[in-house]
C-alpha cells in the first residue's frame, strides 16, 4: 500500500476489531466498549455478523469511535486490512487469522491476544499431535504489531468464575490504547449488573496484565515414595542403575522406571532396566539416542492399557482428590460414573494365558460369551459395589505376568525389539527409528488394532528401506504420515512412494 | 421462546416524540414500522432480520394496545401472501425475511402481489445475507424487484436513513399501488447507532375494521383479462407515479460539491465503505464531507433517467459502485447514457471485482484505479507513484492457522444423530447422504463429513428422490424440524409417500427453528401464548401416509440411534422409514435451565450438574472420541511428561454434561477414559448418608490396597 492521505487535520477515530469464537463474549465485550465511549461522550458504532457466531465459528466483531463535536460520523461497518488501530484476539490462533488477513500493521495496531489455545476441529482430529504451532505465530505478531500485549487472559478468566471477555477488556484499559481511565471502564462492568463481581475480577486480572506464576503449575518435587522397607530399598537399588545409562537418557529411564514399577512392580522395573540396557551397550552416540527412544518406547510397551491397569488407576486415592479439584466439589455430594464397555477380548485378556487362549480358540463360544458380556456398562466408583468390581480386578495384579495379554504384549514387544537390535549392526539411526514407531500403538479395542496395524505396515518398509542412506529419513515420515489420518490414507500413499523408488514388489498385505 | 430475550428492546418500541431510540438496526427498523402505522406483519425468522420477528413476538402487548396483527408465518411465501390484506384495503402492512432465499421461496406470492398491485402501503424488508459470514448461496434481490415490479430501497447504513426508508417506502407504495422492498445488508441490521424517535401510530384502519367491512374489486384478481391490464398498468401508471414520487420527495442523495470533472454514482447501502475509502485517499472526512460529486441511490429500482444524466452532465467519468452480480445497475445506467448521448465514460465492475463482498480494501483498491485512469490529480502523492516502502516481512500463516466454520454448539443433540449416522456407515458401508438447511447442515464438515448435497429449506429428502432402485443401498436424508414444517411436509415427505420412496429420513428434531435462533414452529414443546405449539412431528408424517416412522426421545442414547438407523436401512419394508429424532437445542435449554437452576440452588434445593472429565492416564491421545464428536468444550491437552509424544483428550469447564462423549465411548467401544461428575448442590440426608457410607468403605478398600504397594506419587500435573 501506500502512505495514507488523511487530512492532518483529520478529525480522532479509532478503530477497534475483536476477533473470537463463539462462546467467549465477544458480544459482551463488544457492547461494553460501546458503552465506555458512549459513556466518554464520544459517537461509537458497533458491527457483526452474529448468528454464526453463536456457533462455535471464527467471529470478527469491529468498532468505530469518535469524540462527538456536533455532526454525526459516517462509521465504516466492517475492518480494512491495514486500518485498524486496535485488535483483540481472544484466543492465539485467532490473533494469527488477524495478522493473515491484515488487520495488524506495524505502523498502527495495538494487539491486544490471549495467548490460550481453543483448538479447531481440525487439529483435534488427527490421531497424532494436530496442534497448530503457535510458535509461528509467535513470531508473526511481534512483527505484524506495533504494540503487544499477549499473555493468557482465559485461565485468570476462568479462575475469576467469568469469561475471557471480561479479561481482555482489562487489558484494552491496560493497554491505554483508549483514551479513558480504568475507572470509567470499571463503571461500564458495574453498570451491566450481571455477574459483576467476577467480572471485575477478572478486569483486574486483565488489567495488571500477565501474573509470574508459571502457565500450568507444575509440581517439580520429586515424588514421594511410599512402601514397605524391602520394596524401597529393591526400588533404591534401580534408581541407582541409572547413573550406569548415558547421560542424557537418565531423565528419560528414571520416568520409565517409575512407571513400569507403578504398572506391576520392582521385579517388573529390572526387567526394564535389562532391556535399556541392552541398548546402551550398543549406544555410541554422545546424544544416545537410540537409549532415549530405548527408554521411552519400551517403558510405554511395557506398561500397555490392559484392564488391570484401567481398573488400578480408576481406583487410586489421588485419582478422586484430582476429580474434586477439578469439579470444584468442595463439600459438596457427587457421584461418578464410568463408561466400561467389556468383550470377550478383554475378559479373555485378563484370564490365565492358557484358558483366555482356549476360548479365544473357539470361536462358537468366545461368541456366545461375548453376547452375555458385551454392552456397555456404567460403573458407579463413588459406591461400594461399583468401586468394589473395579478394585477387585486392579487386585489382579500379581497375576498380571500369567495373564493372555501379557503374553502377547510381551512376545510383540520382544519381536520388535528383536527387529530393532538386528537393524542396529547395519543402521543406528533406522534403529532408533524403528524404536519410535512404537509411538503408532495407542487407544483401546478397535484403535488399538488399527494402531498394530499400522505399526506393522510401517515395519513393512524396513526390508526395503534397509542399506539405503535415507532410510531412517523415510521410515520417520512413513510414521508420521501414519499419525495423519484415522484410516491411514497418508500411510497408504506414503508407502507406494517408498515402493516406487525401491523398484521393489509391494510386501504383502 | 427465542434464544434472545428482548424485555429491554421491548420497551424501546414504547419511545415517543422526540426521544432517542438506541440499539441494533433492525430494532430501529421494528420502531420505524410502528411509526408509520402499520396495520400487521408477519416473516419468516433468518439472519440477519430474526431480531424483527423476535421483538414482535415478544411485545404482543403493545401490538395490542395499537390494534397491530402479527404472525410468525410458516414460511417467507405465507408471509408475502398475508400481504393480500393490502390489495383492497389502505392498510399498511409489512413481511421481513432473509434473502435471497427468502426471496426465492415468495416469489410466487411476489409476482402475483405486484400484478393486481396494492391499496395500502406494503413493505417487504429483505435481510441481505450477502458476503462474509454468510450461510446462503451468493445471488441478489436485484433481479426480483425488476422481473415483477416491485421497488427496491437501499438505503445509507445509518440509523436515520434507514428509519426514513420505512417511511419513504410506505409512501412510494401507496402513492404507485406498488409493493416496495427494503433491502438491508447482514451488518447495517446488526449495527448499532441511534435516532429520534416520534409517537407509534394506530392504523386507520386495523385488520379488524376490514374484517367487518370486506371489499372485492375482479379487477385485482390475477386471471385475464385483468393479468393483461395489470401488466399495461405497471408501465403507464405506476411507474411514472413512483418516478415522481422518488424525484419530488428526493429519496436519493448528493454528496460533495455540485460540480467535478469525475463522480461516484453508488448504492444507498455501500455509502459508508465508498466514504472510507475516499476518507483514506483524503477526498472525504469522518462527516463525509466527499471532495468529489457523489449520487446516493437510496432507491435502485426505478432509477430516474434525469438524475443520471443529470448527475454525469459535464463529467468525464463516473464510476458506479455496485455490489454483486449481475451488473444491473452499470448496464441500466449504460443504456441511459448512452439513450441520452452522454459522452460520460462509465467505469464500474473493471476497477472493481464483478463478484463477491465490497469489502473496504475492495474499495479502496477500486477507486484508486479510478482516480489513477480518471482523476489522477486528485490522488494523494503516494497512491500517484507508489513508493515501495520497505515493511517488515510478516511469515505467511494461511498453512498454520485452522479454519474455524460454524459447528454444533457445546451438548448439541444433533451431534450423537451424526455420530451414530458415522458409526452405521463404518459397519454398513458408505450410503448416499442429502442434507437439508439449519444447524444439521453442519454435519457435512469435519469431524463428521456427512451429506453430499443441500438444495434448500424443507428439501432434503426431496433432493434424494430420484435416488431409487430397489433393492440398492438406501438413500439417508436427513431433515430438521424446521424445514419439515416449512414446506417439507409436503415437498419431501409427501413426494416420498407418493412416490413410493425407498430411503430414510431423519428428522432432526431440537423443539425450535433453532439456526436461526430458537423460535417456535408448530412441534415445539413449549407453551407459547400466543401460538399452537405440541404438535408431533410423528403425527403429520402418519397422516401423511408414512407407514414406518419411529419416534427417540433422547437423541444422545447413540446406541439407539444407530440401531434404529441400522434397523431402517435394512428392514424388509417398503416406503419411506422416517425416523424422527428428539432432544432440545442445547443452546436454549441451557438459557431456559441456567437461570432456574442457580435460583434453585440459592433456595436450598438439591440441584445436580453434571460434567464430563478424562482420566490423562488411562487416555491414550488417538483422539478417536474426537472424530466423533467435535465438542468445543472437549479439547487437547499436551502432559508434562516425557514419556507422551501425543496430547490427551481433556473437558473444559464449558461442559455441560451432555453424555455425547460416554455414549460414544460406549457405542464405539473407544476407551474407558470417560467418567461422568454429577455434582449435588444442597444434598439430602440420603446423599449424605450414603456418600459417607460409600467413602468409608472405600477408604477402606484403598487403604488396604496401599499397605502392600510401592507407591509412587503422580509427579506429573496438578
Amino acid at each position: 500500500m501506500f502512505d495514507r492521505g488523511e487530512r492532518p487535520d483529520a478529525p480522532t477515530i479509532i478503530k477497534l476489531a475483536i476477533m473470537a469464537v463463539g462462546g467467549q463474549g465477544g458480544g459482551v465485550l463488544t457492547n461494553w466498549v460501546v458503552e465506555l465511549a458512549e459513556a466518554q461522550g464520544w459517537h461509537a458504532q458497533a458491527t457483526a455478523v452474529a448468528g454464526v457466531a453463536q456457533r462455535t465459528g471464527a467471529t470478527i466483531y469491529y468498532i468505530e469511535m469518535a469524540p462527538d463535536t456536533g455532526r454525526a460520523p459516517v462509521f465504516s461497518l466492517a475492518p480494512a486490512p491495514g486500518d485498524v488501530d486496535v485488535l483483540i484476539a481472544a484466543e492465539w490462533m485467532e490473533a494469527g487469522r488477524a495478522v493473515m488477513r491484515g488487520f495488524v500493521t506495524p505502523d498502527r495496531t495495538t494487539l491486544i491476544a490471549s495467548t490460550h489455545r481453543a483448538q479447531a476441529i481440525v487439529e483435534k482430529i488427527v490421531p497424532g499431535d494436530g496442534t497448530a504451532p503457535a510458535e509461528e505465530v509467535d513470531a508473526a505478531v511481534r512483527l505484524a504489531a506495533r504494540d503487544l500485549i499477549a499473555f493468557d487472559m482465559q485461565r485468570p478468566a476462568v479462575a475469576s468464575g467469568s469469561v475471557i471477555s471480561a479479561t481482555l477488556f482489562g487489558a484494552l484499559a491496560g493497554s491505554g490504547s483508549l483514551p479513558f481511565e480504568a475507572s470509567a471502564f470499571e463503571d461500564v462492568i458495574r453498570r451491566s449488573g450481571r455477574g459483576v463481581d467476577a467480572s471485575l475480577k477478572a478486569f483486574l486480572c486483565g488489567l495488571d496484565g500477565p501474573s509470574d506464576e508459571p502457565a500450568t503449575p507444575v509440581l517439580r518435587e520429586k515424588p514421594a515414595v511410599v512402601g514397605t522397607d524391602a520394596q524401597l530399598a529393591a526400588y533404591a537399588k534401580l534408581k541407582d542403575r541409572l547413573s550406569g545409562l548415558p547421560e542424557p537418557a537418565r531423565e528419560m529411564a528414571a520416568a520409565g522406571l517409575r512407571k513400569v514399577v507403578d504398572f506391576q512392580d520392582v521385579d517388573y522395573g529390572g526387567e526394564y532396566l535389562d532391556l535399556v540396557d541392552g541398548f546402551a551397550a550398543r549406544d555410541g552416540h554422545p546424544e544416545a539416542l537410540l537409549t532415549v527412544a530405548a527408554a521411552k518406547h519400551i517403558a510405554n510397551a511395557m506398561a500397555y492399557d490392559d484392564v488391570i491397569r484401567v481398573a488400578d488407576l480408576k481406583t487410586r486415592r489421588d485419582r478422586f482428590s484430582r476429580i474434586d479439584a477439578e469439579m470444584n466439589r468442595a463439600d459438596r455430594a457427587m457421584h461418578l460414573t464410568e463408561f466400561m464397555h467389556p468383550r470377550i477380548e478383554e475378559v479373555c485378556s485378563t484370564l490365565p494365558a492358557r484358558l483366555g487362549q482356549w476360548i479365544e480358540d473357539r470361536p462358537r463360544l468366545s461368541a456366545w460369551l461375548d453376547r452375555r458380556i458385551n454392552r456397555g456398562r456404567r460403573v458407579r466408583t463413588d459406591t461400594i459395589w461399583g468401586f468394589g468390581m473395579l478394585w477387585l480386578v486392579a487386585g489382579r495384579k500379581p497375576h498380571r505376568r500369567g495373564t493372555l495379554r501379557h503374553r502377547i504384549e510381551t512376545e510383540h514387544r520382544d519381536r520388535w525389539l528383536e527387529i530393532v537390535h538386528e537393524t542396529l549392526a547395519t543402521d543406528y539411526a533406522l534403529a532408533t527409528e524403528t524404536l519410535n514407531c512404537r509411538r503408532l500403538i495407542k487407544g483401546y479395542s478397535d484403535t488399538h488394532v488399527r494402531g498394530n496395524s499400522k505399526f506393522d505396515k510401517v515395519l513393512s518398509a524396513l526390508p526395503l528401506l534397509e542399506g539405503r542412506e535415507d532410510a531412517a529419513d523415510w521410515l520417520r515420515r512413513l510414521r508420521e504420515a501414519a499419525l495423519q489420518d484415522e484410516h491411514g490414507k497418508a500411510l497408504d500413499g506414503a508407502l507406494k512412494t517408498v515402493q516406487s523408488f525401491t523398484q521393489e514388489p509391494a510386501p504383502a498385505p | 421462546m427465542a434464544e434472545r430475550s428482548f424485555a429491554r428492546e421491548v420497551e424501546k418500541l414504547r419511545l415517543g416524540a422526540g426521544e432517542t431510540f438506541r440499539g441494533e438496526g433492525i430494532l430501529a427498523i421494528t420502531k420505524a414500522l410502528l411509526e408509520s402505522g402499520v396495520g400487521y406483519v408477519g416473516g419468516y425468522q433468518g439472519a440477519p432480520i430474526s431480531h424483527l420477528m423476535d421483538v414482535l413476538a415478544d411485545s404482543q402487548d403493545i401490538l395490542k394496545e395499537l390494534g397491530v396483527h402479527f404472525e410468525a408465518s410458516a414460511s417467507e411465501a405465507a408471509a408475502t401472501a398475508m400481504l393480500a390484506a393490502s390489495v383492497h384495503y389502505p392498510i399498511r402492512g409489512a413481511a421481513t425475511f432473509k434473502s435471497t432465499v427468502g426471496l426465492n421461496v415468495a416469489s410466487d406470492a411476489l409476482a402475483n402481489l405486484a400484478s393486481g398491485g396494492v391499496t395500502g402501503g406494503t413493505l417487504l424488508i429483505i435481510g441481505e445475507d450477502y458476503g462474509e459470514g454468510s450461510s446462503i448461496m451468493q445471488e441478489r434481490s436485484h433481479s426480483f424487484a425488476t422481473k415483477s415490479q416491485v421497488w427496491l430501497l437501499d438505503p445509507r447504513p445509518n440509523h436515520p436513513s434507514i428509519v426514513k426508508a420505512v417511511k419513504d417506502g410506505f409512501a412510494l407504495s401507496e402513492a404507485s399501488n406498488t409493493p416496495v422492498m427494503l433491502e438491508v445488508r447482514i451488518r447495517a441490521c446488526h449495527v448499532t447507532g441511534a435516532f429520534e424517535t416520534e409517537d407509534n401510530v394506530r392504523p386507520p384502519l386495523t385488520v379488524r375494521d376490514a374484517l367487518e367491512a370486506p371489499r372485492r374489486k375482479t379487477d385485482r384478481v390475477v386471471l385475464p383479462p385483468a393479468s393483461y391490464q395489470h401488466e399495461q398498468e405497471k408501465i403507464e401508471k405506476r411507474l411514472p407515479a413512483a418516478k415522481s414520487f422518488i424525484a419530488a420527495n428526493r429519496l436519493n442523495e448528493y454528496f460533495g460539491p455540485e460540480t467535478g470533472e469525475i463522480g461516484v454514482i453508488l448504492q444507498g447501502g455501500m455509502y459508508n465503505g465508498v466514504n472510507r475509502a475516499l476518507e483514506r485517499l483524503g477526498l472525504s472526512d469522518l462527516y463525509g464531507d466527499a471532495r468529489i460529486p457523489m449520487h446516493v441511490l437510496n432507491v435502485t429500482y426505478p432509477l430516474l433517467e434525469e438524475e443520471i444524466t443529470g448527475f454525469c452532465a459535464g463529467k468525464r467519468a463516473v464510476m458506479i459502485v455496485e455490489e454483486g452480480q449481475p451488473a444491473y445497475l452499470e448496464d441500466a445506467i449504460g443504456a441511459i447514457l448512452y439513450r441520452a448521448g452522454s459522452s460520460c465514460k462509465l467505469i464500474g465492475k473493471g476497477p472493481l471485482p464483478m463478484a463477491g463482498e465490497y469489502t473496504g480494501q475492495v474499495l479502496l483498491d477500486g477507486m484508486v484505479t479510478f482516480l489513477r485512469d480518471h482523476g489522477p490529480s486528485l490522488l494523494p502523492d503516494a497512491a500517484r507513484a507508489p513508493n515501495a516502502e520497505p515493511k517488515p516481512e510478516v511469515p505467511d500463516l494461511s498453512g498454520v492457522v485452522p479454519g474455524r466454520p460454524p459447528s454444533f454448539c457445546t451438548g448439541c443433540p444433533e451431534r450423537p444423530i451424526f455420530a451414530a449416522t458415522k458409526l452405521v456407515e463404518q459397519e454398513l458401508g458408505p450410503h448416499h447422504i442429502a442434507s437439508d438447511i439449519g444447524c444439521h447442515l453442519f454435519s457435512i464438515l469435519p469431524p463428521f463429513e456427512i451429506g453430499g448435497t443441500t438444495m434448500g429449506y424443507g428439501l432434503g429428502p426431496a433432493s434424494a428422490s430420484a435416488f431409487k432402485a430397489d433393492g440398492a443401498r438406501r438413500s439417508i436424508s436427513f431433515i430438521g424440524d424446521g424445514g419439515f414444517w416449512h414446506n417439507g411436509l409436503t415437498s419431501s415427505i409427501g413426494n416420498a409417500v407418493f412416490n413410493e420412496q425407498d430411503g430414510v429420513i431423519v428428522v432432526v428434531d431440537n423443539y425450535y427453528s433453532a439456526a436461526t435462533g430458537g423460535q417456535d414452529i408448530l412441534s415445539s414443546r413449549a407453551q407459547n401464548k400466543t401460538k399452537s405449539t405440541n404438535h408431533p412431528i410423528t403425527q403429520a408424517v402418519k397422516g401423511m401416509g408414512v407407514e414406518w416412522v419411529r419416534q427417540i426421545d433422547r437423541t444422545y442414547d447413540v446406541n439407539a440411534m444407530r440401531d434404529v438407523l441400522t434397523e431402517a436401512l435394512t428392514t424388509e419394508v417398503t416406503g419411506p422409514k422416517v425416523i424422527v429424532a428428539s432432544s432440545e437445542c442445547m443452546l436454549n435449554r441451557q438459557r431456559r435451565e441456567r437461570p432456574l437452576r442457580a435460583k434453585a440452588k440459592k433456595a436450598g434445593e438439591r440441584v445436580v450438574t453434571r460434567r464430563f472429565g478424562v482420566d490423562e492416564a488411562v487416555c491414550t491421545g488417538d483422539h478417536a472420541c474426537m472424530r466423533l464428536s467435535g465438542c468445543p468444550s472437549l479439547g487437547l491437552k499436551h502432559l508434562d511428561d516425557p514419556l507422551r509424544d501425543d496430547p490427551v483428550a481433556s473437558i473444559d469447564e464449558t461442559c455441560v454434561g451432555c453424555g455425547n462423549c460416554g455414549e460414544v465411548a460406549d457405542a464405539a467401544v473407544l476407551c474407558p477414559s470417560f467418567y461422568r461428575a454429577d455434582v449435588i448442590d444442597n444434598p439430602s440426608a440420603w446423599d449424605r448418608l450414603t456418600a459417607r457410607l460409600n467413602q468409608r468403605v472405600i477408604g477402606w478398600m484403598q487403604n488396604r490396597r496401599e499397605r502392600s504397594k510401592l507407591r509412587l506419587h503422580e509427579s506429573a500435573h496438578v
